[in-house]
């Protein structure tokens, strides 16, 4: 599912990414673990598109992202992957339910009301549908933040530090959750973390 | 969610920002849209009002209160002729014809006009009802008096002295209605008719009014009229009858297409003025859409990075950058017209009870199309310096410095 060859990335001449080769399967699960500024979060800009390399390739579903033209990679994005960041961001001049409408738009999907209801419900939050996305909690933004990545049935789910500003029991609830969803659409889930209470988890690993 | 109700999203949370920057563009778009509404009616009024007569006779005085009092009914006369010194204008091979008008009441703030059966003919007005004066006495109104005071033919006025509503009452003299005549969008609209003899005999009951603006003389006296609407019989009357009355007469003769347009050369300088503090007002308005659209995108930056990460391409966030830009611009001219326009009507509605110049909101001056044109292409374009920074702004490397 996802091939990285020979991939090198570098800001001003200096080296912040370097993975000769790594694979993961369609629907495992890998862990991406590393100190602050080890390059976890470019590695994930890379594979999403955010991001052009030095050199390399990096095979998502058989297309080689970096060598996309800036649209096709746009559009490569929007269907195919479903991102968490680290600061669980949401639009939070609107809804949670407009966060997730907003998601299938841009992916260029027709909005699916069910399809919403199904992903708030399956993550506890289907009473949270019409609250104004910037007032609710950090443990609800965090699963809205799921949400939004999941609602698109992505094939790759990239998750940027998803746990390291909970506590021990929300980590463990916000890995579940991760888990749960990512096998609910048969993605792939990449976990880039420092937080090496989670590492147990995955049977995968890349060390940066 | 569409992008324009995510625009309308980001708009709606910032409610203050929002409506100063909209109020600030309001302000100098109604001002334009005011200065336009107005000085465009004026002018039209002012040239349609003059373009019936050639050149006026009077006493001598200010030209411009000649023209003002005998052909805009907007001023007291400068005083007297008699009308021996009228007759030998008659006489004069250039002219045409040659209207008397007696001056000296008003009905309600409405002028009334001592003149003969020619003076509807000048404006095209034709009788709505009833008819034309004939004995003394009898006066015709125009349609704005008879709808403002529901009066018909048969109904009595009474004049009072001057142009204000609180002079004299001539209530010994009434007038008997005898017609009414239909709108003709001029100045006839506004005034009472009657003949030189009807004024003549209102007057011949009184004595001269001290410090007030001359009356027709009293029976027995002199005969006298307040001025002479003269139409030329030929263009090279222009050239030779004013300087001739001027030379050789105790009379003035003014041109009320010259005097107008020095009227609206006075007005001009304020209205210019005016017209260049709401350019600026309006300038800082674009310089405040300019700053509020900045600082949403510095703001708002990881929003930006968020929707790219979702699929947004880059012309998707300018164009949303746009789209809110676009919405403050198009608020703000349509806020701006409606208070431009509401001004408008509402100076027309309090010059309409002072009986004086009409005035709409309800109008729509070219000008104002080139104004909406012109706010939105400057505005335009102070959107499109943060369009084009969304544009090219990088989510790896914002999404980095979170």
């Amino acid at each position: 599912m996802l091939e990285i060859r020979g991939l090198r990335h570098a800001y001003g001449g200096r080296t912040v990414l370097d993975v000769p080769e790594w694979a993961v399967g369609r629907g495992e699960a890998s862990l991406v673990l590393g100190s602050s500024g080890s390059g976890k979060s470019t590695l994930l800009n890379v594979i999403a598109g955010l991001a052009t390399p030095v050199s390399g390739s990096v095979r998502v579903d058989g297309e080689d992202v970096p060598s996309l033209a800036p649209a096709r990679r746009d559009a490569f994005r929007a269907r195919k992957v479903g991102l968490v960041l680290q600061t669980l961001h949401l639009i939070g001049v609107v809804s949670v339910r407009e966060n997730l409408r907003l998601a299938q738009r841009l992916a260029g999907h027709a909005v699916d009301e069910r399809r919403i209801d199904e992903v708030l419900a399956g993550l506890g939050i289907d009473r949270l549908s019409r609250a104004r996305a910037d007032e609710i909690s950090v443990g609800e933004a965090q699963r809205v933040a799921i949400a939004r990545a999941v609602v698109n049935r992505p094939a790759l789910i990239l998750a940027d530090e998803p746990t390291s500003a909970l506590d021990d029991a929300n980590c463990a609830r916000a890995l579940a959750l991760l888990f749960e969803q990512a096998a609910g659409c048969g993605a792939t889930l990449l976990v880039a973390t420092h937080d090496n209470r989670i590492r147990s988890h995955f049977a995968r690993r890349l060390d940066l | 969610m569409k992008l324009a109700r995510l625009a309308l999203a980001y708009l709606a949370a910032r409610p203050l920002l929002t409506a100063l920057n909209m109020t600030m563009l309001a302000l100098g778009v109604a001002t334009i849209a005011f200065l336009l509404l107005v000085t465009h009616q004026a002018e039209e009024r002012l040239a349609r009002d003059a373009k019936p007569v050639d050149l006026v006779v009077g006493a001598k005085g200010s030209p411009l209160q000649l023209i003002l009092s005998a052909v805009f009914h907007a001023d007291v006369p400068t005083g007297n002729i008699g009308v021996d010194e009228a007759e030998a204008i008659l006489a004069n091979p250039m002219v045409a014809s040659a209207t008397p008008v007696a001056l000296g009441d008003s009905f309600r703030g409405f002028r009334i006009v001592g003149t003969d059966a020619s003076f509807p003919g000048l404006y095209d007005a034709t009788l709505a009802q009833g008819r034309l004066f004939a004995a003394p006495m009898e006066a015709v109104l125009g349609a704005e008096v008879a709808r403002r005071h529901a009066l018909a033919p048969g109904a009595k006025i009474t004049g009072s002295h001057g142009l204000a509503q609180a002079g004299p009452a001539h209530d010994e003299h009434p007038y008997v209605v005898s017609g009414v005549l239909a709108p003709t969008g001029t100045v006839i609209d506004r005034l009472v008719l009657t003949s030189v003899e009807s004024v003549w005999e209102v007057h011949g009951h009184h004595g001269p009014q001290p410090g007030k603006a001359a009356l027709p003389a009293p029976a027995g006296q002199r005969l006298e009229i307040t001025a002479l609407l003269v139409r030329y019989a030929t263009p090279l009357a222009a050239a030779m009858l004013p300087r001739a009355i001027n030379a050789t007469t105790a009379m003035q003769a003014a041109s009320p297409a010259y005097e107008s347009a020095r009227l609206l050369d006075l007005l001009g300088a304020g209205v210019e003025t005016l017209r260049w503090f709401a350019v600026v007002l309006m300038a800082s308005a674009a310089l405040s859409v300019f700053v509020a659209l900045t600082s949403a995108l510095q703001e708002r930056r990881y929003d930006l990075a968020l929707l790219r990460t979702l699929g947004a391409r880059p012309a998707t966030l300018a164009a949303l950058t746009l789209a809110e830009g676009v919405t403050l611009l198009v608020g703000g001219v349509i806020l701006g017209l409606v208070a431009g326009h509401g001004a408008a009507e509402g100076l027309g509605i309090w010059l309409g009870r002072t009986g004086s110049w009409p005035l709409t909101g309800f109008a729509w001056v070219g000008g104002e199309l080139a104004l909406v044109g012109g706010v939105l292409a400057v505005g335009l374009l102070t959107c499109l310096v943060p369009a084009v920074q969304a544009y090219t702004s990088d989510p790896a490397t914002l999404l980095g410095k979170r």
